[in-house]
């Protein structure tokens, strides 16, 4: 799978959480560009998981500000 | 230069603005003088207490005040050292030993807090290749164990057992997993679906850490909280549960049948590095323990109590945490935080007290009345109780 592909799959999840139709970009990030709480960003996470059938720990979750840096997290964690 | 504190200048101003707006501040009551389990004197008035955990009123029991005066004239007022230096007294042994009985469990640890035996227990028992996979509304307390020690963290959907089972079945196989549930959650006064979650997790090979603090002595047969009224105590790898709730005194514990507990007295550093409980606290803990192995009726008018308030404050037109009783907390849920901070300074000049709970201590951004239900309110209190709920929202406009 590509980068472009897994870059759709994430896209579409974010889609119903994207309140403002923010356009979206590899740089978007959640918390500022997005305006995304917790909450919210707790269900896009199990819908990510589920999405990809794997698991973004919270720890992870600290690190990954940005579309683009979901996408390569993804990306490892399917490889 | 910056100024360290500006990181709280939102805060600051969102409590300005809350008490510029004239209601008193929810998080500075003095209780003057206390009467019993159920009384207190605030703002020199008689006030009924429906927000202290204090399940079982404990806090005023003979045999209680009795042990705790004893034990100060026999061995001083601290113990000015650690569980493994000086600072373990007879009392200590006893409240294990009386914890062990009440649970039927071969291993007990009493640390200072509840808290700090969340923080211990849970740093302690997973290290950087383990997981923790917790419920999203955990308690403040198993977040801060989990941030102390370095495992890999998994949230699950509140109370949902089909999202725990699917991440259980996710991680590695071979990896060490602990699985942290709560008996009963505390802002909402919900339980879990004990049954169902640990079964999942035992199929998984992950161990189980069940905090009963908000359901001892209450919820179960003999009290020992949820686990044992789900039948699944057995299958429990550690309870952790804490003295300042139904025991009615400060302190917390973990018991376990693990054959290799002890050896955590020596490792776990919230237990290690901190001064233990004074003895007149581990005497009126033991005490109140063993008393609270046969308070079977007390649990039922508890009860009672629980599940007329819950009828009675649905029937006036609130709006409440849960369906029906499930614990002894009935949370009332406030249109916004400034309705919220009104009733309950309008409840507080009735002479009612309970706890004002908001983000983030709540789930989904709400604001919460939470009433916790006391063995020892009477049924007239109760019914007190409903009326001053049923004026002050009259008053308030919420219903």
């Amino acid at each position: 799978m590509t980068d472009t592909a897994i870059y759709d799959r994430i896209a579409a999840q974010i889609e119903p959480f994207n309140k403002k139709g923010v356009a979206l970009t590899e740089s978007t990030t959640f918390a500022s560009d997005l305006e995304w709480d917790s909450l919210t960003v707790m269900d896009f996470v199990a819908a990510i998981e589920d999405e990809f059938d794997i698991i973004i720990t919270m720890n992870m979750q600290a690190e990954i500000e940005t579309v683009g840096q979901l996408v390569a997290a993804v990306e490892k964690l399917t490889a | 230069m910056t100024d360290l504190f500006s990181k709280f200048d939102a805060l600051i101003g969102e409590r300005e603005a809350l008490l510029s707006t004239g209601v008193r501040d929810p998080f500075s009551l003095v209780m003057e003088s206390v009467k019993s389990p159920t009384v207190a004197m605030c703002n020199g008035k008689e006030t009924i207490l429906l927000g202290t955990y204090n399940y079982m009123g404990m806090t005023f029991d003979d045999d209680v005040l009795e042990a705790g005066k004893q034990a100060l004239d026999n061995f001083g007022s601290g113990t000015t050292g650690s569980r493994v230096l000086n600072g373990t007294y007879a009392g200590h042994r006893e409240c294990e030993e009386a914890l062990k009985e009440f649970y039927g469990m071969d291993h007990a640890m009493v640390f200072s807090t509840g808290y700090q035996a969340n923080l211990g227990i849970i740093s302690t028992m997973a290290g950087k290749d383990d997981y923790i996979i917790l419920d999203i509304d955990s308690h403040a307390s198993i977040y801060d164990g989990c941030a102390l020690g370095n495992a890999q963290i998994v949230a699950f959907r509140h109370n949902d057992v089909e999202a725990l089972e699917k991440r259980l079945k996710r991680l590695p196989a071979e990896a060490g997993k602990l699985v942290v549930l709560e008996g009963v959650y505390s802002m909402l006064g919900d339980i879990a679906p004990l049954k169902e979650m640990v079964a999942v997790s035992k199929a998984a090979g992950a161990m189980v850490l069940v905090d009963e603090a908000h359901s001892m002595g209450f919820i179960g047969e003999h009290g020992r909280g949820v686990a044992e009224a789900a039948g699944v105590i057995d299958d429990v790898d550690f309870i952790i549960g804490t003295f300042s709730k139904s025991v009615g005194t400060v302190g917390g514990f973990c018991v376990s049948n693990h054959p290799k507990f002890e050896v955590l007295r020596l490792v776990c550093r919230p237990y290690v590095f901190t001064a233990s409980l004074p003895p007149s606290v581990v005497a009126t803990a033991a005490t109140s323990i063993r008393k609270l192995m046969h308070a079977g009726n007390k649990r039922a008018h508890l009860w009672e109590n629980s599940k007329r308030l819950h009828q009675g404050l649905r029937d006036l037109g609130f709006s409440l945490g849960t369906p029906e009783a499930q614990s002894g907390i009935i949370a009332v849920i406030m249109p916004d935080m400034l309705k919220g901070a009104q009733m309950w300074q309008a409840l507080l000049e009735r002479g009612l007290y309970v706890n004002l709970a908001r983000p983030p201590a709540t789930p989904a951004g709400m604001t919460l009345l939470r009433c916790s239900l006391c063995a020892e309110h009477s049924s007239e209190q109760v019914t007190q109780i409903l009326g001053i709920f049923e004026a002050a929202g009259k008053d308030v406009g919420i219903l």
